[in-house]
This record gives C-alpha cells, sequence and structure tokens, in this order.
C-alpha cells in the first residue's frame, strides 16, 4: 500500500479503477464531477469586484440571485448565486483538486527535477524546440480554445466524457466524438511528422 | 458537511489524475497522437467499472437517483467538443487535467489556466447572442441510453433492465481496455 502510494505513476488498470471510483464516489455523496463551470465562477468572482451588476440579488429568481449578462442569468440566476456565495461544493472541489495533484507529486519517491525543460513534453521539444515562450503560448492559446469549447458543450472531459459516458448519457458520446474527431488528427499532423 | 466532502472528494480526484499520468500533457499527447494508449486504456476502465457500479447501486437504492445529472444533446456539445479537442491536442490538457496539473508545479499548465479564464470569459460575453443561433437545437435533450429511474431524463432503451444495458456497455469498454495496445514505456 506505501509503495502504491509513493509510486511515480500507477499502471493502466490500477489507473483505471481509481479514477471509477473516484467518479463513482462523487455522484454516490454529492453529484457528477464537473470541473469546466469553475472557470466561469473564477471569472465571475474577479468580474464582481469592478462591477455591481455581475450578481444581484433578486427575490423573483429561482436562485435569489440574477445577473446582467445572459450567461451567469441562466437557469435562475445559478452560477450568479454561486459567483456570490465562492465557499460552494462545486468551487471547493476544484480548488481541492489542485491541493490533489500538489500531494501526489510531493508523495512520489523518485523526484522529478522541475528545471525549465520540465515544462516541454519531450515530443513538444522534439517537434518545436525548446524555447519556454513557444510552449507557453501554445498552453495559453491551447486553454482559450479547450474553454470555450467546454462551456458551449456545457461541460468537459470530466463532466462530459467520463461522468456523462458513466450515466449512459447520449451527450457524453456526442462529446467525445467532436473531441477525438479533432484532437486525433490534429495531434498526428502537430506531433508525428519527425518520426 | 458538502463543503467537507468538497475537500475529500477534490483531493482524492485531483491525486487520482495525478497519479494515472492523466496531470502530464506527454501522456495526453501521446494517446491522441496514437502511440501510447496507458490513459486510453485507464479512462475505458474507468468509465466501464464506475457506470457498472452506478447502475447497480442505482437498482438496489443504495445511491439516490437525484444525484446523478445528465447533461442535455445539442449541436453546440460536439461542435464545442471539436473546439475543445483543438486545445486540448495543442496543449496536452483539459480543464481537470490542467488544473491538477497545476497543482504539481508545471508552469506550462499555469498558462493554461490563464487562457482557460479567458475563454471562458469570451464564451460569457458571447452566450447571450449565441443562444438562439443553431448551436443550441436540440439533438435528444436530457437523454442516456440505460433508465436511470428519474423522470427528468428521457431512456433511450427503455425495455431491458438498466444494469444489463449499463453493464453490457461497461464490459466492453473494458474489453476495449484490455484490447488496446500496452503502454512502451510506464515513465514519461
Amino acid at each position: 500500500m506505501k509503495n502504491f502510494i509513493y509510486q511515480r505513476q500507477w499502471g493502466w488498470l490500477a489507473s483505471g479503477i481509481t479514477l471509477g471510483l473516484a467518479f463513482l464516489l462523487a455522484v454516490a455523496f454529492v453529484k457528477p464531477v464537473g470541473v469546466s463551470t469553475q472557470f466561469v465562477i473564477l471569472d465571475g468572482i474577479v468580474w464582481d469586484i469592478f462591477s455591481d451588476d455581475v450578481t444581484i440579488e433578486s427575490s423573483t429568481s429561482k436562485t435569489g440571485y440574477s445577473s446582467t449578462n445572459a450567461y451567469l442569468n441562466k437557469g435562475g440566476g445559478k452560477y450568479a448565486k454561486n459567483i456570490a456565495n465562492p465557499l460552494n461544493y462545486s468551487f471547493i472541489f476544484v480548488l481541492a483538486m489542485v491541493a490533489g495533484g500538489f500531494v501526489g507529486s510531493k508523495l512520489q519517491s523518485d523526484k522529478v527535477e522541475k528545471n525549465e525543460i520540465y515544462f516541454i513534453p519531450k515530443i513538444w521539444e522534439k517537434r518545436f524546440g525548446s524555447s519556454l515562450n513557444k510552449r507557453y503560448l501554445a498552453t495559453f492559446l491551447g486553454g482559450i480554445l479547450v474553454l470555450f469549447g467546454a462551456r458551449l458543450a456545457g461541460g468537459c472531459t470530466s463532466g462530459h466524457m467520463m461522468s456523462g459516458i458513466m450515466q449512459t448519457s447520449l451527450s457524453g458520446y456526442l462529446f467525445a466524438l467532436g473531441a477525438f474527431a479533432t484532437a486525433v488528427p490534429v495531434a498526428i499532423m502537430m506531433y508525428n511528422k519527425e518520426e | 458537511m458538502n463543503i467537507i466532502l468538497a475537500i475529500i472528494l477534490g483531493l482524492l480526484f485531483g491525486f487520482v489524475l495525478q497519479k494515472s499520468g492523466a496531470a502530464n500533457p506527454q501522456r495526453i499527447i501521446d494517446m491522441l497522437r496514437l502511440k501510447d494508449f496507458h490513459l486510453m486504456k485507464a479512462i475505458a476502465v474507468g468509465i466501464g467499472t464506475s457506470s457498472f457500479s452506478l447502475f447497480i447501486l442505482l437498482a438496489i437504492n443504495v445511491i439516490d437517483v437525484a444525484h446523478i445529472g445528465v447533461k442535455a444533446s445539442y449541436v453546440g456539445v460536439i461542435i464545442g467538443g471539436a473546439i475543445l479537442g483543438l486545445g486540448w491536442a495543442i496543449s496536452g490538457f483539459c480543464p481537470g487535467t490542467g488544473v491538477v496539473a497545476v497543482g504539481t508545479g508545471r508552469k506550462d499548465a499555469m498558462f493554461f489556466i490563464v487562457g482557460g479564464l479567458l475563454g471562458a470569459f469570451i464564451y460569457t460575453l458571447l452566450y447571450g447572442s449565441l443562444k438562439t443561433t443553431f448551436l443550441f437545437d436540440s439533438l435528444g435533450g436530457k437523454a442516456t441510453l440505460a433508465a436511470t429511474g428519474s423522470s427528468k431524463y428521457i431512456a433511450l432503451l427503455p425495455s431491458a433492465p438498466a444494469f444489463v444495458i449499463a453493464g453490457g456497455i461497461a464490459i466492453s469498454f473494458i474489453i476495449i481496455a484490455w484490447k488496446l495496445p500496452n503502454s512502451q514505456s510506464n515513465q514519461v
């Protein structure tokens, strides 16, 4: 057990079973795992500091909150409500994920030296060189696309693909179809040339 | 209580994503370029085992059906998925694995998160003008293959017992995981 916790990386079977368990426990105790909505909530928390009408307490809305922004006002103001009350389950869950990653990497018996090259995946370096700025620009642009896409789809790999297909949701399959349809050809075009 | 559960379940999920290698963009890119199926196998086993357990536990009322949450199907699910797929291949991160990678100390993941916050903000501003377009045309609404037992969701295969359908799908996923080629290297 101790070795298992300290291993740098688990094999596919152990990874799969523990991943499945994490998704199952979340739905058993609270609700399916979701991540991408919380990017909107964090944006809203910051935006709320600078503007008065991002969240408005409203007795006529279902959640008690509304917003002048159509997206934050959606579903009876549920995003506006969570922005006004950041200490809610979904937001804390995502913050705890950061801590989970931290604990996981700290409890690793063979330490990886986090020198500059560590932030560039080997395959990226082979294809695009060892410029850190280039890599950072790519992850920044990738981030814009990933979260814009996830919000349009109404969920991401966690919410749609894993939680969705777990529940046999049609939307989970449609999302996976869309995501792999671009991700696989783009990854092959971008990274497979050097071989 | 909910906050304590959020901390425990979030910690567990983050820890597992890190240990499975999903927070390592090299692993993601190698999966997407079809060179290393470690993560694909893990995802398939994860979906298979959790789905089968979920429908068994729903059938014997251990899990409250009010806890499940099925998302709607509309055109934007596919198009949004495709846009996400582009960024996923470029960066090697998705929202959850990017968040966990920040916890492991990856600076490239921090740039991903900042980009993600911008992308989500752009969407927040554009939603008002997108919501009346074809992107939100329904493709079946909140539908599942196996009957969940909740009247909020449409069951596409209502005649067979739910755990038989979910079980069949789960077994298919586990067979796929088992049949996909093994990873060439365990350490990337």
